[in-house]
């Protein structure tokens, strides 16, 4: 795999711009090739208010965001990439605290890249949901 | 005798779950309709919600959060108790854009229900379920809380 040629600056200038990441309030971060993505905690994002929990809709955008962001990594400077299916396993509640999240790209092909994420907060090993996804890749030349 | 207080009903237990949801609130979702076992709920299109700012088209995000409202909200509708649950997995085909300043519907049928887990088919559309955005399915934990007292997940893990 090629070295990323997209910068931290140039991400945040294309995910922290869109209204519904403001609305998340999430924040990125690129270390060499590795990109986190942290949605910090907030009342908003509750599900369960006895436990409390959050909600599981938040976490799926969380991953999906991830999933998505971490392509567009890959591919350099290319179009986003289009969401064509998500399985979300819950598999902790999620805690009012923050949310960390990062994404692997299991095979990028030319049309389709098939990826898998997880979101945690206290600790990486034991993560509270995954994600894996199908996402169509829009070549400007194809 | 008067005093006992009545069961709530169906319809009850549904808008109190978007009412004291958080989350719900925040994205404006409203139910619109509930059956036995099916739920519907809207999403209002918002300019603050837009996943696309070339085409203002919403976040897949949004979506993903209704269908998994509306999902858990027709497992309640189901249930003989109320019972607490939880998302085991949610599923979701993104079949089209949505369109760009309409609200979004979204239809869920829990289709069975057993002593554990709870299975639910959903739809989100801004007409008509026939001419859907994004199909899911969903599994849902019954008695998920188990026993976790209020507050549990005040504490850190353990």
């Amino acid at each position: 795999m090629s070295a990323p040629v997209i910068t931290e600056a140039q991400l945040r200038d294309r995910f922290l711009s869109v209204p519904f990441a403001r609305f998340l309030n999430i924040d990125l971060e690129l270390r060499g090739d590795e990109l986190t993505i942290v949605m910090p905690y907030r009342e908003d994002l509750i599900g369960n208010v006895l436990l409390p929990a959050l909600h599981g809709g938040t976490l799926g955008a969380l991953l999906e965001l991830v999933a998505v962001a971490t392509v567009t990594l890959k591919q350099g400077d290319a179009q986003l990439p289009k969401t064509i299916d998500i399985t979300i396993d819950y598999l902790r509640s999620g805690r009012p605290v923050d949310t960390y999240a990062r994404a692997k790209v299991t095979r990028l092909g030319r049309r389709i890249a098939s990826v898998h994420a997880e979101a945690w907060q206290h600790e990486r090993s034991d993560p509270i949901a995954a994600l894996n996804g199908h996402f169509l890749l829009t070549q400007a030349d194809s | 005798m008067s005093d006992i207080p009545m069961p709530p009903s169906a319809v009850q237990v549904v808008q109190v779950m978007v009412s004291a949801t958080p989350y719900a609130r925040a994205l404006g979702f409203e139910v619109t309709a509930v059956g036995d076992s099916r739920v519907t709920m809207r999403t209002p299109y918002r300019a603050d919600l837009i996943g696309d700012p070339e085409t203002g088209v919403i976040a897949g995000g949004v979506i993903t959060a209704l269908l998994d409202h509306v999902a858990g909200a027709s497992v309640m509708a189901a249930m003989k108790e109320r019972q607490s649950i939880a998302t085991l997995d949610l599923r979701i085909d993104y079949l089209r854009a949505a369109e760009p300043g309409r609200d979004i519907f979204a239809e869920a049928h829990c289709y069975k229900v057993t002593r554990s887990v709870a299975f639910v088919r959903a739809v989100a559309f801004e007409d008509s379920p026939d001419n859907p955005v994004a199909n899911a399915t969903a599994a849902f934990m019954i008695a998920s809380d188990g026993a976790r007292k209020m507050g549990a997940n005040t504490r850190p893990p353990r």
